[in-house]
């Protein structure tokens, strides 16, 4: 079995910021090579991975999509060694101030994402929170060197080492969404051993964060019968509304609205019922914010599901997940999975009653 | 002598800076300085403020002044006030520690070092006002997950979880961590107790509490009762580009590289002149680079020591650091280095005639 | 005594660098005083008297405390047009700046202006600057770290005087004139010219624990509410010295309070009581020395304290000296 919290540090500790997720994609590839029949790299860099089933073709498929890429920064120009920065995917600035980050120059540079004192800060800035513009990355190189290493364009990624929180909570950056792709491993893992009659194609996307490119893209081309997004849910805990979160280790939070087809939601939920496996309900009653949003209008149509790992703290560098959440995930997707029958399909229609 | 700064005295200050010492609780550095002075710390006692005196005389005849060299060993940092259950917890800071500093943190906490962190409100959960405005203490939490539950008490202290890194190489070789204010000083008074000028009585004083007010150097001058004092500390460097193109930084304070800093006058003290001179004149003569620290606000141990019982002349030697207080500070080697060697040359260079003169 | 007070207002002296008044100081009372000498921190104290014995009449070891430091401001920074960068050294308010002189100790004079030079309202102090004609970085003659305190004449409009730095060379010329005129005394009595008093009381903190009095007081000046829509305070220019009853930072030793009274009304000499609500004197730093000092404070009404014209009156002056000289002159019992 893979060891799912070794995996995700790892995971954590491999940059793939939107854009640029080839050395997040290399990693996964090694640890999805043995679950797979099939590896190939969509045009925009989504890594789809094959697992055939056992029913007679030609075979229903479906797609699961976690998202590989990760938030960070990037390198919008020099001042006398220091870097000013943007944001890549959504970022609340106040999160920055002292982090320790990555930039991604001709050399790997240490570097940690400072404030300057409210003097020397743009006018805006002076009072209340300092914006992502008046922030900067120093590197504590000199800046002849710097200049050497670093361009606009460059990446920065966060830093932080993960650390676990007690036996079974985990705390890093990048969680979202490793923590998913580390769930769809398990499931693959899984699969190993069990049956199913359907194509499963895991696909772990690029540019979720930016677009939601990377599962449109994907979904075009595998064309699959069902698709489901794997992504984080917002945690219950400190400075977050209880109505809109989920308490860590209660299980999977199932996604319901418009950007769900209902029969998909019974289908899995159904699933969760024979295992007895707890989960809870996240009415979703807009964009789900997740893969799903692009999958769901992908050529004509795909019926689409949400499932969430709730995520305390998300977009900061401590974001915690309860591992537990992460292996019921996966053993939810291989059970919705080995129970697939080869004519869902025919059955399925968009019934709202659930 | 020329003492250097090499990857032994770097690995010391790793062990100091990992060490959690917020103000009022500052036993473990005490622990690590004891354990890295060993025999050199023969002749010392800690006082009923947990500071860590330690003397080594001279060896020279006749009168030798008594020097006190403070380092203080604490650190701003965190305390646990409130159990939210399912190992949250509340808590405040100890020492000057700005809420934003705080947000996405890791620390450790209590004495078994458990791991927690510092969360915040997804930027999805928040509006656009919200995120223009300040980080309020009050919403901030220590997260160390529900298994520590129990483990941690109230009254535990938290510092940032140390992440020491030597950053860049050479002559700009850089050192990132926690703490740099003032383990740099802790490290660099355990140099000169190792080191000892035999022209002058050390009395090293390895203090407390200095971050909430300058207490332990206080009482600590008081015992000691030196002739004059001289106190290592960590000060800011401002030096970071102006948002305006065309703007002169003019309240950097201090500069990275240009050397250790030469207090005149802070908002605690304003330094001896006779010892203003005599160390500016060490430096030219010894070829080593210093500044002068821009007057203005902060203020060291040397505010509590030059005004017990009847007025010790002072002054401060500080290695610049940028980021201090915060998660990652930054300071290089070579201006710690140049502290030391000035420092040790300025005691080894000092004699009773350095006081004979009044005050300018 | 006029001339006196110019010479000591007109000295360039601000806080930790008062080393000139001190030499004014010590020549005027080299030749009254028993013993002189100056500590760690540069207070000068001389000894008038002594008590060496215990017995109940005894006298009583005195401290009397005039800070000699004014306040002034120290250079941070020297740009690359040549202007210089500074901050206070003490209380300086920006609104008492601009347009304003100051000199530095090595002579050097200057002007001060502030950055958006339209604007109505004062700038905080770190938008200030100091010009001395410098055109450059490179030909400025003022460098980090040198100091400069306001530069005003001293003006003589008869019954009343104004220069810079009244507060508190006005005490140190009380204490300078009482010690003259202090011909016998049952008392060890320490004069203290201090150091360092706008910046934190630190040179009267030091000099207490050194001196180690049973009985404290600081000679300083205070405010006047006889200006038009003034600060609301009984005390005014001209109707005497004024016995401290508290200010922002003590609360005076009633005992202290009778004996100044007393001596008042004795020699007959007007005399004020004072409470100020904000500020404080080298009394505070007195009264916690040690084991605990009970301390007052003979004041000097003054208008305008902490501008560069301080404003006294010459009477109020003289009544202090007298006053001062009856108390030193007679035993205290304190009961």
């Amino acid at each position: 079995m893979t060891d799912i919290p070794e995996f995700l540090k790892k995971m954590i500790r491999t940059a793939g910021l939107s854009g640029y997720e080839s050395a997040i994609r290399e990693l996964i590839e090694e640890a999805w090579r043995p679950f797979t029949d099939e590896l190939s790299i969509s045009r925009i860099g989504s890594l789809q991975g094959l697992k055939r089933g056992s029913g007679a073709e030609p075979r229903p498929s479906i797609l699961i999509a976690a998202h590989m890429d990760a938030i960070g920064l990037m390198v919008t120009r020099l001042r006398d060694g220091f870097l000013h920065v943007t944001g890549i995917g959504g970022i609340d600035a106040r999160v920055l101030p002292g982090q320790l980050v990555t930039v991604h120059g001709r050399e790997t540079i240490s570097a940690v994402v400072v404030e300057p004192p409210s003097w020397l800060l743009p006018p805006d800035d002076r009072s209340g929170s300092t914006s992502l513009g008046g922030l900067l990355v120093d590197t504590g190189l000199p800046a002849d060197r710097v200049s050497d290493l670093v361009r606009p364009g460059d990446l920065v990624s966060f830093a932080s080492e993960p650390v676990m929180l007690g036996k079974e909570q985990l705390a890093g950056h990048s969680l979202d969404n490793r923590a998913s792709v580390a769930a769809l491993t398990h499931a693959l893992d899984l699969l190993q051993t069990r049956d199913h009659r359907w194509d499963v194609w895991a696909v772990a996307t690029v540019q979720e964060e930016e677009t939601l490119g990377g599962a449109m893209t994907s979904a075009y081309d595998l064309q699959p019968d069902l698709a489901i997004a794997v992504d984080v849910t917002h945690g219950k805990g400190p400075g977050s509304p209880p109505d809109k979160t989920f308490p860590l280790g209660d299980g999977p939070a199932l996604g319901l609205g418009p950007n769900v087809h209902p029969g998909v939601y019974r289908a899995v939920k159904a699933a969760a019922d024979r295992i007895e496996m707890k989960t809870q309900l996240e009415a979703m009653p807009r964009h789900s914010g997740t893969d799903a949003y692009g999958l769901q209008i992908t050529q004509a149509g795909i019926p689409t599901m949400v499932i969430s790992i709730p995520l305390r703290y998300m977009h900061t560098p401590v974001e915690v997940v309860h591992l537990k959440d992460i292996t019921r995930t996966g053993r939810l997707l291989a059970e919705f999975i080995g129970g697939l029958e080869v004519d869902l399909m025919k059955k399925l229609s968009w019934d709202e009653e659930v | 002598m020329n003492l250097k700064i090499g990857s032994a005295q770097i690995k010391l200050l790793e062990t100091l800076c990992a060490a959690t010492g917020v103000a009022g609780n500052e036993g473990a550095v005490r622990k690590a300085v004891l354990e890295a002075l060993g025999d050199a710390a023969a002749d010392h006692t800690i006082d009923a403020l947990g500071n860590l005196l330690v003397i080594r005389k001279g060896t020279r005849r006749g009168r030798r002044l008594r020097v006190m060299v403070a380092a203080h060993m604490d650190e701003a940092g965190l305390m646990v006030t409130g159990d939210d259950k399912d190992g949250i917890y509340k808590f405040e800071t100890v020492g000057g520690l700005s809420p934003a500093q705080l947000v996405g943190k890791h620390v450790v906490v209590g004495k078994d070092r458990i791991a927690g962190v510092i969360g915040f409100k997804p930027i999805h959960l928040t509006t656009a006002s919200e995120r223009t405005s300040g980080v309020s203490l009050d919403s901030l939490r220590i997260d160390t997950g529900g298994a520590a539950n129990g483990k941690v008490k109230i009254g535990d202290r938290a510092a940032f979880s140390p992440n020491f890194a030597v950053l860049g190489s050479g002559r700009t070789r850089t050192l990132r961590a926690k703490a740099l204010d003032d383990r740099l000083g802790v490290a660099t008074l355990i140099e000169l107790v190792r080191n000892p000028p035999d022209n002058v009585d050390l009395l090293a004083g390895f203090t407390t509490q200095e971050e909430i007010g300058v207490r332990g150097a206080y009482v600590a001058a008081n015992a000691l009762d030196p002739d004059l004092a001289v106190v290592l500390d960590c000060t800011p460097a401002y030096d970071l580009p102006h948002w305006e193109e065309d703007e002169e930084n003019t309240r950097y304070n201090t500069r990275l590289g240009a050397g250790p800093a030469i207090y005149i006058a802070d908002k605690g003290t304003l330094s001896d002149p006779r010892l203003v001179r005599h160390f500016s004149e060490t430096a030219e003569t010894a070829g080593l680079p210093f500044q002068f620290r821009q007057a203005g606000g902060g203020g060291t141990d040397a505010s509590g020591i030059h005004k017990s019982r009847a007025g010790v002349p002072s002054i401060s030697i500080s290695v610049p650091g940028r980021y201090l207080h915060t998660a990652a500070s930054i300071a290089r080697v070579s201006d710690w280095q140049a502290a030391l060697q000035l420092v040790h040359a300025a005691l080894s260079g000092m004699n009773p005639s350095l006081l004979s003169l009044e005050r300018a | 005594m006029k001339n006196l007070i110019q010479r000591l207002v007109e000295i360039t002296g601000p806080s930790g660098y008062e080393h000139d008044v001190r030499t004014l100081v010590r020549g005027e009372i080299e030749k009254h005083a028993d013993e002189i000498r100056v500590d760690a921190l540069g207070n000068l104290i001389a000894r008038v008297g002594s008590a060496p014995t215990r017995s109940a009449t005894r006298g009583k070891r005195i401290m009397i405390s005039a800070h000699m430091d004014e306040i002034g401001i120290i250079a941070t920074h020297v740009d690359k047009d040549g202007f210089i960068r500074f901050t206070n050294l003490g209380g300086v308010y920006p609104r008492n700046c601009v347009g304003g002189r100051v000199r530095f100790l090595n002579g050097v004079p200057g002007v001060i202006g502030q950055e958006k030079a339209g604007a109505q309202e004062a700038k905080p102090l770190s938008e200030m600057y100091i010009d001395v004609g410098a055109k450059s970085r490179k030909d400025c003659p003022v460098k980090i770290g040198d100091v400069a305190a306001f530069d005003r004449p001293f003006t003589d409009l008869g019954d009343r005087l104004v220069s810079k730095a009244m507060d508190d060379r006005i005490g140190v010329a009380v204490g300078i004139e009482a010690l003259k005129k202090l011909e016998k005394t049952p008392h060890e009595v320490y004069f203290v010219f201090s150091v360092q008093e706008e910046v934190g009381l630190r040179g009267a903190t030091t000099s207490a624990y050194g001196v180690d009095p049973e009985i404290g007081l600081a000679i300083d000046v205070t405010g006047s509410g006889d200006t038009p829509n003034g600060i609301r305070m009984e005390v005014g220019l001209g109707k005497g010295p004024a016995v401290k009853v508290r200010d922002g930072g003590m609360l005076s030793d009633p005992r202290v309070i009778d004996w100044m009274v007393a001596g008042a009304k004795r020699a007959k000499l007007p005399y004020q009581l004072e409470i100020l609500e904000g500020g404080t004197t080298d009394a505070r730093a007195i009264q916690l020395a040690r084991a605990g000092v009970p301390a007052g404070c003979l004041s000097i009404p003054c208008r305008y304290v902490h501008t560069p014209s301080e404003m006294v009156d010459y009477d109020d002056v003289r009544n202090a000296v007298s006053l001062l000289v009856e108390m030193l002159s007679r035993p205290i019992d304190f009961g």
